[in-house]
Formats: C-alpha cells, structure tokens, sequence
C-alpha cells in the first residue's frame, strides 16, 4: 500500500520537475506572457463565473462564506506563508509564534488608525487634536511594519543564539505573551472588548465609502493580491541574492557557514525581521478588512496552522508554500462537513507529511537533495537506527 | 504591585507554589527523559498528559463515584485511578513512539522535522478528545463526551480541608498528598534510572549510543522504556491533576505542557533532579508572580522565565545530563 502511494508520489514529482523544467526552457517572452496570463486569472478570481467551475467558490454549497472573503483570507495567509518560509524554508528557524507578528500588525492598525483606541485618544489628549482625529491608513502601514521589524528584532536578538528546538519553544511562548498581553493591558489595547472602527484606505469604516466597505470583498482581494505579488517579487529578488544564499548556508551548515565568513546571527536576525514585516503587513490587512479585532482572534492554535501550510506545502520553494497555505484556507470554507474536523486532519497532515514526504507538496530541490542526504547516511550506518 | 500581601503570607504562596509545582515536576520528567537520550523535544508529551486525565475521569465516570465518598473507598479510587492513568498515558507515549518517532529516526531525520510531527500528533489528540471522540461516543458517555470540547467536572474525591497551620500558612491535605505522592514518584524513578540494570541501559544510551549498542544495550528497548516511564510519570500527574483541580478538557495539554517544558529546561533538561527542582522553582515563582501582578499575568510569568534562563543559563540550574555530563 505504501509503497503504492511512494511510486504514484515518484511519478507526480517526475512530473513536476519536468512541468518546471519545461517552464525554464520557454524563452523570456513566453515566459513573461505566461504570468500574465496567471495574475489576469488571479485578479479574475473573485468574479468566477465560467460555467462547469463556479463549484469551486465557497458560496456554490449552502451557507459557505462570501467567495471573495475566502479568496481574501486565501491571499493574506499566502503572505503569512510567504513570509514564515524565509524563517523557516529559507533559514531553517522554526518560529511557532508566528501569529505574534501577525496580531502586532493587526493592532498597530487597530491602536493608530480607529478613534476607539486608548492610544489615539491619549493622542487626542495630549495634543489638543478633534476627536475624530486618528493617523492615516496609509501611515499605519508603515507603523505596522516597522513595529513588526522591531520586534521581530527583539524577539530574535535574545533567542536566536538557541539551539533550533528551544528556539521553536520560546517563540511558541512569544506568540502567547503577545495575546495575554493584548488580552491583559486593558489600558493600551481595550482588553477582551477589542477595537472596532479600524480604519481601511478610504479612512474609517461608514457606509459612504465607495470602494472598501465592509460588504463587498472583492476590492480588499484586489488590495491583498496586489500586496502578495509585489512581496512575490521582493521575496524572490531576496532568495536569489547574496543574502538569500547566505541564509540557504546557515540553514545547511551553519558551522560551515561562519568558517566561509557568513556571521550565522546576523543573518538569522535578517531573517526574523523580515518574516516578521511580512507577518505583521498580513495582520495589517487582516485587521483592516475586519475593521475589529479582539485577543482572541490570535491564538496560538493559527501559529501552528501557519507553520503547517508552510511545511505541507514545501518549506523553502515560495510557490509550494503559497498552494500550502490556498490548500489549508480553502478547503475547510468549500468543504464546510469537514470544517469541524479541520484542525485534526490539518494535524495528520502534518504528521503524514513529515513521515512520508519531509519535503513537502512541491518541495524545493535543494532541500529534498538535503534530506535524501540524510537518509542515505541512516541506512549506510545502521548503527545509528 | 502587592509587596505586602506577598511578603505578610510568604509561606502561604510557597506551599501553593510547591503544590502545583510538584505536578509541573512530573510532566518535566516526561519531556526530560526523552530529551535525555534521543535529544528530541517531544512536544506531544503534553497530550500524554491530557489522555491520562480523560482515563481518570472515564474510569470514576464507569465506577459511578460520587462526591465525597468514604476513606476506604476514596483510596481504592486513587489506586485505579493512578493504574488506568499511568497505563492509558504510558500507552499513548509508547504509541507515539512506535507510529511516528521510530519512522523518522529510521530516516536520520533532522530534530526540527521531529518537532513539526510533534506539533502535529499534539494536534491530532487534542481533536481527538475535542471534536472526534464526542461524536462517537457522545451517546455512550454523555458526562464526558456530552458536547464537543467541553469542560468536565469530575467528582470531588477527597474534600478539601486544612491539616495544620505553621504560623499564618495553612496546609491543606490536598496539597500535602500531591506534593508527598508527585516526590515518591519521582524518587522511585530516580531509583530506577540510578540503581537498577535497565536503568543504567538508559543512562548508557544517554551517554553514548553507540558504545552502548556494542555493549549489548538494546537500544529501541531502552527509547520504549523512556517514552513509558514518561508517560507513567504524566499519567500519575494526571491522578494529581484531577483529584486537586477536579476538571478536565482536551485542550489542558497546552498551557501546561509548555509549562512542564519551562520546569524541565529551568531545571537542566535531561536532568531528572533537575525537573523536581525546575517544577517546584517554577510553581513557586509562578505563585508568587500571580501575587505580585494580577492572576491573569500567570501564564506570562513562565513563559518569562523561560526566555530568561534560555538567555542566561541555557543548560539550566542542575545542568543537562541524564546519565553523565555530555559534550
């Protein structure tokens, strides 16, 4: 039966090297055609209306969810992937309190954009200002993202001299901090009640807004589709640069790599931060969307989905991570029989993934060269076993 | 800040402290022994935990136990309950062992891959207990299994009563029987581990698994053993858990866990003395930090220290060794 499973397996990996090598083959300009063609689709998406596939949108079965809030879930957890695969794919740092970055960007919003946060009330207070004064979305955005950074910076500055699977721990406890915290300062972050009125482009949430509402989904989609492909873009300049190649040699070896004068810290610090930057501009976007957030929307059981997409889909290769993170999005909001039972198959998913295939879906050649590495080492010293 | 209520009832706070350290304590040895000799942080072992609650209430539930029974009877309760626990959580480590660690070992796999299978059975129980297991058997064990992850009450085995006082603190009996019984426990362990033949196959494996192999230890038999004993300390934890707090849910595992992890590293993973000192240090610290702050700040005081002693003691207070020191 296994062994079934492990040549069907063979056979759909042969393929995708050869569908990968096919694509390397095409010139420039069929390349460059080639995704146009996808991000059309991909802005086409929420309008879905071709017959013989309008079962793929969530609103096709009874009761499912707003097609476009699916799709806009979809994008913002790509980002959450996107960004987590440069800490864990690329840099080999298990970070399980990934939904910390995620909930200080969704607050920063929340804290500096709403007037019914205690911040910009003192705000308010101190400076004379209206009432109706709050910083603009826009200027959030950068706050959000350097707010992240720091404290991605913060949290790695101490941790990362651990070894990988204290690391793994201390974040866990990170992301828990973050929201007892959130839940605990009644003071700076409202506490249980939350925040409402977060703002969104056009300024606060009121039905005069004309684009981004708090009905239609479609232009948030739009919003985060747009944010994805431009992190896409960064991301992947990143990976192909030194600092990408520095962060492939420190996941590997890292001895080797500070004998070949990469300073491991240094770049594992990079690596925290902008993970964390993108984490926290996911929140971001979450929390505008949402226009409310309360502490228990962050916990700690999404930092384990988040890390789940990444390794189910293949940490380390960004399009694998991103089909991880569509996958574990979207197929509890279509399937809605199996939502109640989607943290446990999310679970075995896990489990099976990492026993069968440790590279995951669509994995990144290097690493599963790596762990192919390994295993032969297992069976060559038998000792070991 | 509440200095004076703190220091007015200093013994107080510490034998509460030490109460509820000695369970963090057990769980420690879990993770400890495991980290010992396979290096691998088994972040299920908190659902070990979990499943060693549900056996006590399940089998009170089947006994019919009422609140408040007689000596004799509480006893004998105490007794099963401890034997249905340790076997139900001993079991499930050694399953976890068997289904998921041992194919990955096979495969040289490296500790952050262990750590993700983990994450992912500690998932797989938790929903099991939450979501799965009321809808089969909800029917059958409606007290336990009556709406998916509920909180479950479970009868009140011994009350609650003060035994002496020393000054201002108060002794309760409760407090006394789980602290007295979680470092029985433990000693009996250390003795295993120290004096007898399959201990010292542990601590051989723990010091170096090759020579060990050569000097004829059966190395996946000593890796059951410890998952096993592990399990036995959590499911005794368990017993402890359910006869002071008198609650279960499938998602206790947690909080606690991440919290007997906290004692464990505190203490010198891979140090057993060292997880009875880490849990009781923690359980202390944690009182007296709920004091100081306010109850809801608790859970952030451990996570608190932990990060601390990662920074400044990353071996712990006893230092990390199962059998010698290690390199």
């Amino acid at each position: 039966m296994i062994d079934k499973i492990r040549s069907a397996d063979r056979r759909r990996v042969s393929m995708l090297t050869t569908v990968g090598d096919r694509w390397r083959a095409l010139t420039k300009w069929q390349q460059a055609l080639g995704l146009a063609a996808f991000v059309a689709i991909l802005y086409y998406l929420p309008l879905l209306g071709i017959p013989g596939l309008t079962w793929l949108r969530t609103d096709s079965i009874q009761g499912g969810n707003n097609w476009a809030g699916v799709l806009f879930i979809c994008a913002i957890y790509v980002l959450v992937a996107i960004g987590l695969n440069v800490v864990v794919g690329l840099a080999g740092l298990l970070d399980l309190g990934y939904i910390g970055f995620f909930a200080i960007g969704a607050y920063s919003v929340a804290l500096f954009g709403s007037v019914n946060s205690p911040v910009v009330k003192w705000i308010q207070q101190e400076f004379n200002l209206p009432p109706t004064w709050a910083v603009t979305w826009a200027i959030c955005l950068f706050i959000a993202i350097v707010l992240t950074m720091i404290s991605g910076v913060l949290l790695g500055w101490p941790t990362l001299r651990l070894r990988g699977d204290y690391l793994a721990i201390v974040t866990l406890g990170f992301g828990e901090i973050i929201r007892i915290v959130a839940r605990n300062a009644t003071g700076l972050t409202n506490g249980p009640v939350g925040i409402s009125a977060i703002p969104g482009p056009e300024g606060a949430p009121s039905p005069d807004n004309k684009v981004f509402g708090l009905i239609d989904a479609k232009p948030w989609y739009w919003l985060a589709i747009t944010f994805v492909l431009i992190m896409v873009f960064l991301v992947r300049r990143l990976e192909r640069s030194r600092v990408g190649r520095a962060w492939l040699a420190v996941r590997e070896d890292e001895d080797a790599a500070a004998v070949m004068g990469v300073y491991p810290f240094k770049f594992k610090l990079w690596a925290f931060a902008i993970g964390a930057a993108l984490g926290g501009l996911s929140g971001f976007l979450f929390g505008s969307r949402n226009a409310f957030i309360d502490p228990t929307q962050f916990n700690a059981n999404l930092s384990i989905l988040f890390v789940a997409m990444v390794v189910v889909g293949g940490s380390g290769n960004m399009i694998g991570v991103s089909l991880g993170a569509v996958l574990l999005a979207y197929l509890p909001e279509r399937f809605r029989d199996f939502a109640d039972y989607r943290w446990l198959v999310f679970g075995l998913a896990m489990v099976l993934v990492m026993i069968l295939r440790p590279q995951g879906l669509i994995p990144s050649r290097r690493r599963a060269r790596e762990l192919k590495d390994r295993a032969a080492e297992a069976e060559e010293a038998p000792a070991h076993v | 800040m509440h200095f004076d209520e703190l220091i007015g009832h200093l013994g107080q706070h510490t034998v509460d402290g030490l109460s509820k350290g000695a369970i963090y304590a057990l769980i420690a040895l879990g993770y400890t022994l495991v980290y010992g000799v396979l290096r691998l942080i088994n972040f299920a072992h908190s659902e070990v935990f979990m499943v060693g609650t549900f056996a006590v209430l399940i089998l009170w539930n089947q006994l019919g136990v009422e609140n408040n029974p007689p000596v004799g009877q509480a006893i004998l309760f105490l007794v099963l309950g401890l034997v249905v626990a340790a076997a139900a959580s001993g079991g499930t480590a050694l399953a976890l062992e068997r289904v998921a660690y041992r194919p990955l070992r096979r495969k040289n796999a490296p500790p952050l891959i262990f750590l993700i299978t983990a994450i992912g059975l500690s998932l797989v129980f938790v929903e099991l207990f939450g979501q799965v297991l009321p809808k089969l058997l909800g029917g059958a064990l409606p007290d336990v299994f009556g709406r998916p992850r509920q909180i479950v009450g479970m009868p009140t085995i011994i009350q609650q009563e003060t035994l002496f006082t020393i000054g201002n603190t108060a002794i309760t009996n409760i407090q006394l029987i789980v602290f007295i019984a979680a470092v029985a426990m433990m000693a009996l362990l250390d003795w295993f581990i120290n004096r007898t033949r399959y201990g010292r196959g542990v601590r051989a494996v723990a010091q170096n698994p090759e020579t060990a192999a050569l000097m004829g230890v059966n190395q996946e038999r000593v890796i059951m053993l410890i998952f096993v004993l592990g399990g036995i300390m959590a499911g005794a934890a368990a017993l402890l858990w359910s006869m002071r707090f008198g609650f279960t849910q499938n998602s206790i595992g947690f909080v606690l866990g991440l919290k007997a992890f906290t004692a464990a590293v505190l203490g010198g993973i891979g140090n057993l003395r060292g997880a009875l000192l880490g849990g009781l240090f923690l359980g202390i610290v944690e009182v007296y930090g709920a004091t100081l702050f306010a109850s809801n700040w608790e859970d952030v005081i451990a996570f608190v220290v932990l990060i601390v002693v990662l920074m400044f003691r990353p071996t712990g207070l006893l230092g990390e060794s199962l059998g010698r020191a290690r390199a």
